[in-house]
């Protein structure tokens, strides 16, 4: 398999603090890859340093068989890679309409007809065009995930890097959500690198993943092997477990 | 005539306004700026701030058409030093024989000139050495913030008065003066904003759209600067007005027969035990006008507070 | 069993600029020695009755019912010395961020102790040891160490278990828990639930149990109430949730996705105007 981005012993340092530990892992072009872990895992660090956002301290990532360049990304970059963030609540800017919102990525790579592309953008998230002028405080959280996805989509690029898209959503709106995140990748053929902590929502979402812990890479497994049980890490399995959910003591009457 | 199939009531302006759902731009903006009206207009005392700059702003205009006598040219022979209620001088005259009402009416022009100059210089330049400082971070930051610290390290009128005595007396002067000395608490203010917003999700997004550092700052971070900056700019207004009175005070600022407000206090401080109207009108006055610009302020403060805007 | 805690037609609204905000829109429930978990969406009005039942609403909302009545006391009329003293020695309530709900300048074993001299009358070392021994009863190991610790030392679960001590240290019957596990890792929150269970079955404590977390709720309560939009749209026995009967209910349990279910695409909740009249 070539895959479109690979991390080779990626490392991040903050200080002592070491949040990647010489990290690698290979994703195939249009396959949706997902990072499980805890708090503290790194699964966000990685998404973040392949984004360009983290600093990297060693290691490599190599989109397209060419290396990146590690203090600097060109506008190119940009325009194959895009990403969706956690928080619906912070990823949009306070004081931008809907309409300024997604046509700022359009004036940054001097993309014409944006009238055109911004309609449609909002179109293909489920939302319709009363919504351009809005401003984010008069959106609900779901509503504002749609347009961050729509604002990553509509420069259209080839991966996009999902950092907990869902977990601060309600459940009801969580499912609607994946729905047009996994509608939108069917469409476009994208590749997704998905974050979670959430094993359900993994395997949903994926077909292969890696279970970070305090850094490193775990376990590298596909989701069919994971819903089936055959894991080979104990720290794996107690995952499994935990996300089976609480099982009451013998119960008092 | 081809009939209306979207809406069949009209909508009241308010209700347009206050609107979830506008149609267009300017529709979002003015609607955002009713909400930020309501909130301030719920406090009376932001309110009547408001009004009496209202009230500076038109006599200004009107000054002309307003007061009653010349400002400039006095009757020497036989009108000096009248008490306040002398017919024809509702508030007296002074040593030279001038109506003090109207050379109060013509000097609000000058305290005007020298608060919108010394805020269309000053705080431009506050907000964009913060702003690069607070997003460039490293030397940039160091070596912007140690020029602001010099620049905040001396006395606002002292360090005004260094820069006239260096220029000149008149003022042009004086509003270049206290314009230098001004701008580094916006500088300081506008730094602080841009490091809490640096590190938000939407500033990383911006970035990971590929966008310029300067189109960053300039399009995204210092609008969010705007806030606390014009609340600040319009607190210090009282403080700009009393050091221009100062400097007039000093002799230093706007020179004779400009009706200058802090002039006027100096011009009138030899008189002030016998006739005290001289020196206490003008003080009068600039106290009413800071008063203003305090309320105003500070009801600009509750109604801007970018964590509730539009809430 | 005999019932501790009466709730009829509870009613808390908010005063805004735009008008009334109903967050809670007639209430109604019992509870005796106990677990009712209430499950609801965000806006669905569940935190704000927990919060009404422990006297915290803020003061500009207002609040009305029919009862609302803790063991004999009218928690609506009652002076708010009374109510005071209820907080924290009968009532107690556990809120979902250590980090936002313990006070950062304070010590951990500190607060603890605080909570205690202000509801009995103990000298410092008693005090100190029973606050010790409460740290050993939510699994602490360490005690006498973390009794020190500020809470930005120690890890989010062992702050939600500060957290708990410090709630039950004075004995409450009731305890009021808002999301006492959202903020953990996946495996954190089954320790300190299995802690908060074994401390209420032990202290034969009535708990209610507000999350968003429908499946959680209904592993861990006895009964289930569903909210949405200020009103309860369903209750029903937890081990019952197979029946349920209301469609937001049971879009609720549908929606999301769990390991070995393979719904592609997802069934989303179709929401009905008429839930919220």
């Amino acid at each position: 398999m070539t895959a479109i981005v690979s991390a080779e012993n990626l490392t991040v340092a903050y200080d002592d603090f070491l949040a990647l530990d010489a990290v690698s892992i290979d994703v195939a072009p249009g396959e949706s890859f997902g990072l499980v872990g805890e708090s503290g895992s790194g699964k966000s660090t990685l998404l973040r340093a392949i984004a360009g956002l983290s600093p990297v301290t060693g290691g490599r990532i190599v989109l397209d068989g060419k290396p990146l360049d590690v203090k600097h990304r060109d506008k190119a970059f940009y325009r194959q890679v895009q990403m969706v963030f956690q928080d619906p609540y912070g990823s949009l800017h306070p004081r931008q309409t809907v309409d300024r919102l997604l046509q700022e990525p359009l004036a940054i790579h001097g993309v014409q007809d944006a009238e055109r592309r911004i309609l449609r953008a909002l179109d293909e998230v489920g939302l319709g065009s009363s919504f351009r002028f809005r401003y984010s405080h008069q959106l609900s959280g779901g509503q504002r995930q749609r347009i961050a996805i729509a604002r990553a989509l509509i420069i259209e690029p080839q991966i996009m890097l999902l950092d907990e898209p869902t977990s601060a959503l309600d459940a009801s709106v969580q499912a609607e959500v994946l729905n047009l995140l996994e509608q939108v990748r069917r469409d476009r053929k994208l590749t997704y690198i998905m974050v979670s902590h959430d094993l359900g929502v993994v395997t949903h979402m994926c077909e292969r993943l890696a279970v970070m812990k305090n850094g490193k890479v775990v376990e590298r497994l596909s989701s069919a092997d994971l819903v089936a049980g055959r894991l080979k890490e104990d720290y794996t399995k107690n995952l499994m477990v935990a996300s089976k959910g609480f099982v009451r003591a013998a119960s008092m009457a | 005539m081809s009939q209306s199939t979207l809406q069949t009531t009209p909508m009241t302006c308010r209700q347009w306004l206050m609107s979830d759902r506008p149609q267009s731009r300017l529709q979002a903006r003015l609607g955002r700026a009713y909400m930020t009206w309501q909130r301030f207009s719920a406090n009376k005392l932001a309110v009547a701030g408001l009004c009496i700059i209202l009230l500076l702003i038109l006599i200004a205009i009107f000054a002309d058409v307003l007061a009653p006598h010349s400002p400039v040219i006095g009757n020497l022979g036989g009108a000096r030093l009248l008490p306040p209620g002398s017919p024809g001088y509702l508030l007296g005259t002074d040593d030279q024989g001038r109506d003090i009402l109207s050379r109060l009416l013509h000097g609000s022009r000058l305290t005007l000139l020298v608060i919108v100059l010394v805020a269309i210089i000053a705080a431009p330049i506050g907000l964009l050495v913060g702003a690069i400082s607070g997003y460039a971070g490293g030397w940039v930051d160091a070596v912007l913030m140690r020029i602001t610290d010099i620049f905040l390290a001396f006395p606002k009128l002292v360090l005004a008065l260094a820069f006239v005595a260096a220029m000149g007396p008149g003022i042009q002067n004086a509003i270049i003066a206290i314009a230098i000395t001004s701008w580094p608490p916006y500088a300081r203010i506008a730094r602080a904003e841009t490091l809490s917003v640096r590190n938000s999700d939407y500033i990383a997004a911006v970035r990971l759209m590929g966008a310029s550092p300067f189109r960053i700052v300039l399009r995204h971070v210092m609008p969010m600067c705007m806030s606390s900056l014009i609340v600040r700019v319009t607190l210090d207004m009282a403080g700009i007005i009393l050091t221009a009175a100062g400097l007039g005070f000093l002799g230093l600022g706007a020179q004779p027969p400009l009706p200058e407000w802090g002039a006027m206090i100096a011009s009138g401080r030899r008189f002030i035990l016998d006739q005290w109207w001289v020196a206490t009108m003008p003080g009068i006055a600039i106290l009413i006008v800071s008063l203003g610009f305090n309320l105003l302020g500070d009801g600009l403060r509750d109604a801007l507070d970018p964590r509730e805007s539009g809430q | 069993m005999s019932t501790m805690l009466t709730v009829d037609d509870l009613r808390v609204s908010f005063p805004t600029r735009s008008g009334l905000i109903e967050a809670v829109r007639g209430v109604s429930f019992t509870l005796g020695r106990e677990r009712l978990g209430i499950v609801g969406e965000s806006g669905s009005g569940k935190s704000q009755t927990g919060r009404a039942i422990m006297g915290l609403t803020p003061a500009h909302a207002k609040i009305s019912a029919k009862t609302l009545n803790f063991d004999g006391i009218d928690l609506l009329t009652a002076p708010a010395k009374v109510r005071r003293s209820l907080r924290g020695s009968r009532i107690a309530m556990i809120l979902q961020d250590p980090k936002y709900s313990l006070n950062p300048v304070m010590s951990i074993g500190r607060q603890i102790v605080e909570t205690l001299r202000t509801h009995e009358n103990v000298s410092k070392r008693e005090a100190r040891d029973r606050a010790i021994s409460m740290l050993e009863a939510v699994q602490i190991r360490d005690a006498g160490r973390v009794f020190d610790l500020h809470p930005h030392e120690v890890s989010g679960g062992m702050g939600q278990r500060a957290m708990i001590a410090m709630m039950l240290i004075a004995g409450p019957e009731l305890l009021v828990a808002d999301e006492p596990t959202s903020a953990l890792d996946v495996t954190v929150q089954l320790e300190v639930l299995g802690i908060l269970d074994k401390l209420v079955a032990d202290r034969g404590m009535g708990l209610i149990f507000i999350s968003h977390d429908l499946r959680l709720v209904s592993s861990f309560c006895d009964r289930v109430i569903v909210m949405y939009a200020g009103k309860i749209v369903e209750e029903l026995a937890a081990s019952d949730l197979g029946n349920a009967k209301h469609p937001y209910t049971q879009g609720l349990l549908n929606c999301m996705p769990t390991l070995g279910t393979n719904r592609h695409p997802l069934p989303v909740l179709d929401r009905q105007p008429e839930w919220a009249l």
